[in-house]
């Protein structure tokens, strides 16, 4: 049987594909533990949807522990309304559609109360107009752009701005570390990046303060070393360069390979474990605006990161205690709420004030974004001391 | 009746058919799989478009997604800009809505075939590996000229002027009744003369050459109708959406396009119509299986070539398999 090898192969995978199918199943209904008969003893569930897999996967896998650790303490202290919560994760890889799609089902076939997402705004803004639509509250853990609570009034968020990222780094460039020139080098590929920059701009010369030169890159280039080569020639004192880790560590390895010994400012897409991996010494003396320091904690902030630890045996990043803080927000707006409908809980959320939440005091204010306080981390041994805070 | 007669009745008849059909689904279906359904139907038309160059015609492009978005952009802003002007002529309502999506609809289809035309004329002079290469590069030049295009909200993408994003018009209706125009269209094309000296520039170019096929026209002009065909996808897709990034046309678009045909069968309409079904409807049946679905999805893809390399339909379309089953 000559044609045999070919036909078992594909039996094999075939079989393979079958039993990962029931195995999978088995796991999602084991999940969602015992269900009573009646409404009112089903899980309440809370929908996440994130890119667990693509290019920013770091970013969704790290809320998405976190929410997981959220929902797991208050379901230990007897849920909410008598009713334990459920999360039901969906990966968008990272693409609008998918994370249109994502929000859609999570609304009618999860049955979601609420939903958490995106970390990327372009993404958020993409589901955000689903569950507005469909009058679903959806809460972005860490979508910095002011476009996504724009989209409505369903549409809420528990982190800080671009803008104010760029102002706080912009203060502190030229207020405590006193620098009188500095070099912008921003993503051009990134919305985030360029909101930065943006405001960085407009604080800092607002502050007296000179931008030497402004340099560019797109994400994923690998080669920094012309905008380096300008930038060392232009004499400035520091680097602003507000992108993403993985770019961020290359750039800090070609500045000390020139030899520029300035140190590179930023915000909070450096917070990633990977970005001293990639970076290595030539980030030491560097500073970035974060929404947490993990050494230097509020009690509740310093149980999150041992909880955190305890059970996924690595430190919090910043994205987590947003990913745990947006899930800490709704489910207080639960408590509150009159009823689990969409309405009452965004009321709810609306007036939530002063929470201590693991990223700091959140107030949600009339636009339905977060006011909060910005930490500055220094990059000190490869690990993150903190070094200021900054209001609002 | 004339045959023109004839052939109105028909139209008429299958949309009404599309739109009961719409309708229907409208009512009972919940939007999640609404959303699916409109998927498919953007991808047949991306597939059938795609097929007529690379399947039909034999020149393998690799750069699709970049036409994808010049007419989701051209369609996007095209409709927003014009959406005043319309509405105070016919006024609020489906009519006017109707008027101004199918005209940014053909304004996305024609800026896609400019780009198609300022693409291919120049690299369908190159062949096989080199020309994909060549469209590859296009494909990524369109979609960062987007990114550094602010008034096109550059890397944050395209939403409007309204903060809720770009009008709803995408509906069940408007995307199956341009699927079938494709279809139709393109079925016509390729079982014509000229569709015929498109095979014969695939089978031999330099034998098609030698008996006269003006095989570089024909090869632009192949290229040209498809990147219209994206172009038109893209304009349902950016409505549908509600918003358009550079992101959403990267060079993993051209690539899911690209096995949307290659699974139906390279060459065949039936093979694409099917194949863009499959690639929208797979990954979200497998939804259950989280971030393993991207590996049994490889894993499908592979079990499919392994048992029929060549893909569903091989290069015969579905009326000429249905006459021989009838037959035997």
């Amino acid at each position: 049987m000559m044609l045999s090898s070919r036909r078992l192969f594909v039996s094999v995978l075939l079989a393979g594909l079958g039993t990962g199918l029931v195995g999978c199943k088995k796991k999602e209904s084991a999940g969602a533990g015992p269900s009573g008969a009646g409404e009112a003893s089903k899980p309440i569930v809370i929908g996440h949807y994130a890119s667990m897999t693509g290019s920013t996967a770091h970013y969704g896998q790290d809320t998405d522990k976190a929410v997981r650790l959220a929902i797991e303490q208050v379901n230990q202290q007897g849920g909410v309304k008598g009713r334990k919560l459920e999360v039901v994760t969906l990966d968008d890889r990272g693409d609008s559609a998918e994370a249109s799609n994502a929000v859609a089902r999570l609304i009618d076939v999860e049955k979601a109360s609420a939903i958490i997402g995106e970390v990327a705004s372009s993404l958020s803004l993409s589901g955000g107009r689903v569950a507005q639509r469909r009058k679903v509250p959806m809460v972005s853990p860490s979508s910095t752009n002011p476009k996504v609570t724009e989209v409505g009034d369903y549409i809420f968020r528990v982190c800080f701005l671009d803008p104010f990222q760029g102002k706080v780094m912009a203060n502190f460039a030229r207020n405590t570390l006193k620098l009188e020139s500095v070099a912008i080098l921003k993503d051009v590929k990134n919305d985030y990046s360029i909101g930065l920059a943006d405001a960085f701009r407009a604080a800092f010369t607002g502050a007296g303060g000179k931008i030497a030169v402004e340099q560019s890159y797109s994400q994923g280039d690998t080669d920094f070393s012309a905008q380096i080569t300008a930038i060392k020639g232009s004499g400035a004192q520091a680097i602003f360069t507000p992108g993403y880790y993985s770019e961020v560590g290359s750039i800090a390895r070609t500045a000390q390979r020139l030899g520029v010994k300035v140190p590179l400012l930023g915000g909070d897409g450096w917070d990633a474990p990977d970005l001293v991996k990639i970076g290595g010494d030539a980030l030491e003396g560097s500073y970035f605006s974060n929404h947490f320091a993990p050494d230097v904690a509020t009690p509740k902030a310093q149980k999150f990161v041992a909880d955190f630890k305890a059970k996924y045996k690595q430190e919090p990043t910043g994205l987590g205690a947003l990913g745990y803080d947006a899930a800490a927000v709704i489910i207080e707006a639960m408590r509150h709420a009159p009823n689990l409908s969409g309405d009452a809980i965004r009321s709810a959320l609306g007036k939530i004030k002063d929470f201590e939440g693991v990223s700091g005091k959140i107030t949600i204010n009339g636009e339905r974004n977060a006011d909060k306080s910005a930490v500055v981390l220094k990059i000190v041994d490869g690990k993150y001391k903190y070094e200021t805070t900054v209001e609002p | 009746m004339t045959v023109w007669g004839r052939r109105a009745a028909i139209a008429i008849g299958a949309l009404g058919v599309i739109y009961g059909l719409g309708f229907a689904a409208e009512a009972t279906l919940i939007e999640y799989v609404q959303r699916i359904v409109l998927l498919a139907g953007i991808n047949v038309i991306l597939a059938v478009g795609l097929n007529l160059i690379n399947g039909t015609t034999g020149q393998f492009s690799i750069g699709h997604a970049g036409f994808m978005a010049v007419g989701a952009y051209a369609a996007a802003f095209f409709g927003v800009k014009i959406a005043p002007l319309v509405h105070s002529v016919l006024g609020e309502g489906a009519l006017a809505n109707g008027v101004i999506f199918n005209l940014a609809l053909v304004v996305g289809g024609v800026f896609a075939a400019l780009a198609g035309l300022l693409v291919g004329a120049p690299s369908l002079r190159l062949k096989g590996d080199y020309l994909a290469v060549v469209t590859l590069g296009f494909g990524e030049i369109i979609r960062i000229l987007f990114n550094n295009a602010t008034f096109l909200g550059a890397a944050t993408g395209y939403f409007g002027d309204d903060p809720t994003g770009l009008p709803a018009y995408t509906t069940f209706f408007w995307v199956y009744a341009w699927a079938l125009a494709v279809v139709v269209a393109f079925a016509n094309l390729t079982f014509s003369q000229t569709g015929r000296s498109l095979g014969a520039i695939r089978e031999d170019e330099v034998a098609a050459e030698a008996m006269a096929t003006p095989t570089t026209r024909l090869k632009v002009l192949a290229f040209t109708l498809s990147a219209a065909a994206a172009g038109v996808a893209g304009g349902l897709f950016a409505h549908m959406q509600a918003g358009i990034r550079p992101e959403d046309f990267r060079f993993e678009k051209s690539i899911d396009m690209i096995v949307m045909i290659i699974i139906g069968g390279l060459g065949s309409i039936s093979g694409a119509v099917l194949g863009g079904i499959f690639v929208a409807v797979t990954l979200e049946v497998m939804r259950d299986l989280q971030e393993y679905r991207l590996v049994l999805y490889a894993l499908l893809l592979i079990s499919i070539m392994l048992l029929r390399p060549q893909g569903v339909f091989g290069t015969r379309e579905l009326p000429s398999l249905l006459r021989r089953m009838v037959k035997r």
